[in-house]
This record gives C-alpha cells, structure tokens and sequence, in this order.
C-alpha cells in the first residue's frame, strides 16, 4: 500500500501507519455524528405533533444511515487507493442503475446497456486506477459518446433515437465520469503539500455533505421562500445561503487539511457547496420529470444513492480542475 | 445452495422489491398471478416474498423451458418446488389444471402468469382460461394480482445477458370469483387489476 505522508508523520495504530491528517477529519465527523445523535434523541422525546414526529423520525433514521456511510468511506479510505477506487465504482454502479431505471430505454438499448454498465463504467475506474489521465478525461466524453449511438444504430430501432442516446450518455456523464472525479484526486502530485490525498478527497466529500446538511437545517428551521417551487419545494432560499455559508464557513476552518491558505479553502468550499446545490437541484428536476421523489431505496431516510451522491456529481470534477490547475 | 440464497441472488441481480399496495405478505394459501415479460418473472416474484411465505409457494412454470440445460430443471425442482405444466398440447391425462391443483393440496400457494406465454408489455396481454378454472374449483383461495416491473427490460425476450436495471412487483388486492360474473368477465377483471398496480 502506498502511503503518501512521510513515515516520520505517520500515525501508527496496532502497527498501521495511517495518515494523522485523516485520522482528524475523520474524529472530527464522528463528534458531528455524536452531537447529532444526542440531538435527534432529545428531539424525538420533545416532538409532541404528528407532523414533528415523521420529521424528526426521518432526521434519526438519516443520522443513523449517516453513520454506515460514515463507516464504509473511512473503511475504504483507511484500505488505500485500491479500497478507494472500488467504492466510488461501486457507488457509480449502483447509481447508473438508478438513472438508468428511470430512463424510459427501449429494447433496442439492451446491448447498449449491457456495454455501459459491464465494459465502460469499469473502464472507466481501471483507468481511474492506472493513473491514465489522458485517457481518464476523454473514455466517456469521446469514445463513449460516439460508441453509444453506433450500438443503438446497429440495432436498428430509430423510435426517440436522438433522445434515448442523450439519456444513455447523460446517465454515463453523471454517475461515472463525475463521480470518478472523486478517486482521481488521489493522482495529483501536489506541490508543498504534507497530507496525503485521501485527506483532499475527504475533504472534499465532507465539505459537500455538510452543506447538503446545513442546506437541510436551516431550510427545515427557517425556509420560507422556495427557490425553484416547481423542481423542489425543500429548497429555499434561507436553506440555500445559510447552508452554504456555514458549509464554506466549516470549510475555512479545514485548511490545515488541505494545500490552501484558509481563505482559499473558504473560497475553494464556497465553489464546490455551489456546485454541489446545482447537482442537487439539476438531479431533482430529473426525479420530478420522472414522477418520482427518490432514486432509489437502497439508504434509509436518504433515498437511493443517487440521492445521496447527486451534489458529489457536480462538485467532483470542479474541485478535481481547480486543484490540478492551481496547485499541481 | 439453498432456496435463501437462490432468491437473495434473485433480488441482487433484479434489484426486485416488494411493494405490498393491497394486501399483507401472509403464509396463507394464495395464487399469485402476475404479467409475464420475462424468464425472469417466475424467479423474481418468487424471491422477494419472505422467507416463510416463499417456502409454501410454488411458481408454474413451462415444462419446455425449464427442463432445457441442466441449471433450469435444478432450480425447477430443487428450489422452486415448481409446477411444470404442458402448454403446447394439453391432453386429457396431461392436464395442467389437474397438476395445479394437485400441487396445491391444502399448504401451498402458487404463482401462475396467465398469459401464458411472454408479452412485450407493458400492458398484460389476454389471460388464458386457468385462472377462471382455479376460481371455481377452490374459491377459498385468494387470488392475488401482482405487477411485476422492469423485467423485461433486465432480461427482454431474445436477449440473454440481463442488464441490473431495477425491478419491482407490486402486489394489489386479492380478488374473488363473484356470484354469476361469466368466465372472460372474470378473466379481464383480474386482467385489469394487474395492470392497474403498473403506475402505483
């Protein structure tokens, strides 16, 4: 396994060096998800309506799947590079297949299908894995792109042709290519930089997550005013600045983690929580085009995981340029 | 390989739940009968039932197809417990309403796809006279409708690698035969409650 600090600053628990950076942020979210905890249960004894009942019901039921998620993360992050690679090409796995149920495909998509789910997604990370920056930027945008429709055309069925194949490729662009953005991270090389890239992509995961939940607190406590009523009627405009100030806020105050000086993290965070209430709000309008109001079942109280990784998707690839530009 | 992991299998493949609209999952004896766009059907309806339920339910299912191969009759017989029926040329002593309802007895449920035979969907298609046959025979059987959803887009007709889009059966509220309603009355009444769970 490769480990990125130098073994001096390695932290050693029951003989693995483990990076401390990491070993911070990660207490860090487990005192969050202590407090949180001890809250939702002190909210579930004061809850007197039936409407404040199911809301702090699925407060506690989010906090608790937070918990498993929290665990996986660290689990696959504490393994490596390998570990990392594999979770975030599982969860493109498994959000494809959510998009993809929803995509109304016709017959003639079989085959295609067969070859985003089973040849390109996992290209796509064997790359990711081969560090093949090249290749990494243009399997889905070009090769991908121009293979889908000539697969479909091959199967002869022309009904909705053109719109079939931008869901197909919409779908690829989404749950894989952004979201591998997210592994990617841990090729850059960058410069005056002690921690070790699993601490980036931590950080990067944390910062979006906790405005998604900043955007949750502070529209459940004072959203009035809805920003897009019609796409969904849970964002608004108190949620939407509050969270993402406290988020870039929280994301400030993590600059020891990270490459930046702590205004940079401020104004890196400020970009990546934008970025990831867009993916949010452009991934809602999908599920309302759609008839429904979650991806999926799969992570009690969030949804599918679509759900839970739609702000990763936009923030990913973003935050993945601005470092490689920046500070490699 | 027992019956648990076939249908834990089934459900990770399909990505198949439950969604019970109508009725409640209970071991008492039912006929499960649901639209048919793929192999799959039989499999999938039959794994996301609970493990008690599961356990008394028998699908029915083509003797053609599930004796082909040596994976098919296995699962048949091992697992499934299915009933296989002759759907090309029934004749009097190799009738399928007979084997039916000896397979039954007094402890099982079955599942059954009376269109017997794969539609494209995703409207079900006509539905064959054993449902009706079934009814009158043994009218303190529920008879339950279920929509089984997606299937044939996972596995379509002529393909045969599946693709792990998400699946789903919905099952509605158990009908009965009513007093004088004439068989195709019946018929496209349990015809129209499968496919009025396919937007639920």
């Amino acid at each position: 396994m490769r480990l990125w600090v130098e073994e001096k600053d390695a932290m050693n628990v029951f003989g693995i060096q483990l990076d401390p950076v990491l070993v911070r942020l990660l207490l860090g979210v487990l005192g969050i998800l202590v407090v949180a905890s001890v809250i939702g249960a002190i909210l579930a004894r004061r809850a007197t309506t039936e409407r404040g009942r199911a809301t702090v019901s699925n407060l506690n039921a989010r906090t608790k799947a937070w918990w498993v998620m929290v665990t996986v993360f660290a689990l696959a992050l504490f393994v490596g590079r390998a570990g990392t690679v594999i979770l975030f090409g599982l969860l493109s796995f498994l959000a494809l297949r959510e998009f993809v149920t929803l995509t109304p495909t016709r017959r003639g998509d079989h085959r295609t299908l067969f070859w985003v789910f089973f040849v390109i997604t996992p290209l796509q990370y064997l790359i990711v894995w081969q560090e093949w920056y090249g290749m990494f930027v243009l399997l889905i945008p070009v090769y991908a792109f121009l293979f889908v429709p000539l697969r479909s055309a091959v199967a002869g069925d022309c009904t909705g042709f053109l719109e079939r194949t931008a869901k197909i490729q919409w779908a690829l662009m989404v749950c894989v290519y952004c979201v591998s953005h997210a592994p990617m991270l841990l090729t850059l090389e960058i410069q005056g930089y002690a921690g070790s890239p699993l601490s980036l992509l931590f950080y990067l995961v944390m910062v979006v997550q906790l405005s998604d939940v900043f955007q949750y607190v502070w529209g459940k406590t004072l959203g009035k005013h809805p920003i897009a009523p019609t796409v969904s009627p849970n964002k608004t405009w108190e949620g939407f600045i509050g969270g993402i100030l406290t988020a870039s806020g929280l994301g400030a105050a993590l600059w020891w983690a990270t490459p930046f000086l702590w205004w940079q993290s401020g104004l890196v965070s400020l970009g990546i929580c934008f970025m990831g209430f867009a993916g949010g709000l452009v991934m809602s309008a999908i599920k309302r085009d759609r008839g429904v109001k979650d991806y999926g079942a799969l992570i009690e109280g969030h949804g599918g995981v679509l759900d839970r990784i739609d702000s990763i998707c936009f923030a990913a690839p973003v935050f993945f340029h601005i470092v490689r530009y920046y500070w490699t | 390989m027992s019956g648990k992991t076939v249908s834990f299998l089934g459900r990770l493949v399909t990505g198949a739940r439950a969604h019970w609209k109508g009725c409640e999952p209970d071991p008492r004896q039912r006929i499960y009968f649901a639209n048919h766009t793929s192999n799959l059907d039989a499999l999938v309806v039959w794994s996301v039932l609970p493990q008690a339920v599961r356990e008394r339910t028998r699908p029915v299912a083509a003797r053609d197809y599930w004796t082909g191969g040596w994976i098919r009759p296995w699962l048949a017989k091992d697992v499934f417990h299915a009933v296989l029926i002759e759907r090309k040329k029934p004749t009097a002593h190799d009738n399928p309403l007979v084997d039916m309802l000896e397979a039954m007895g007094d402890r099982h449920s079955l599942i059954l796809f009376p269109e017997g035979g794969r539609f494209p969907g995703p409207e079900p298609g006509p539905f064959k006279g054993g449902l009706h046959h079934l009814a009158v025979k043994r009218p303190d059987v529920e008879l339950v409708p279920c929509y089984v959803e997606n299937m044939n887009r996972i596995l379509p007709k002529g393909e045969f690698v599946p693709v792990p889009i998400l699946g789903g059966v919905t099952f509605g509220t158990p009908l009965r035969l009513e007093e004088g309603e004439s068989k195709p009355d019946f018929l496209e009444r349990a015809r129209q409650s499968v496919w009025a769970l396919a937007g639920e």
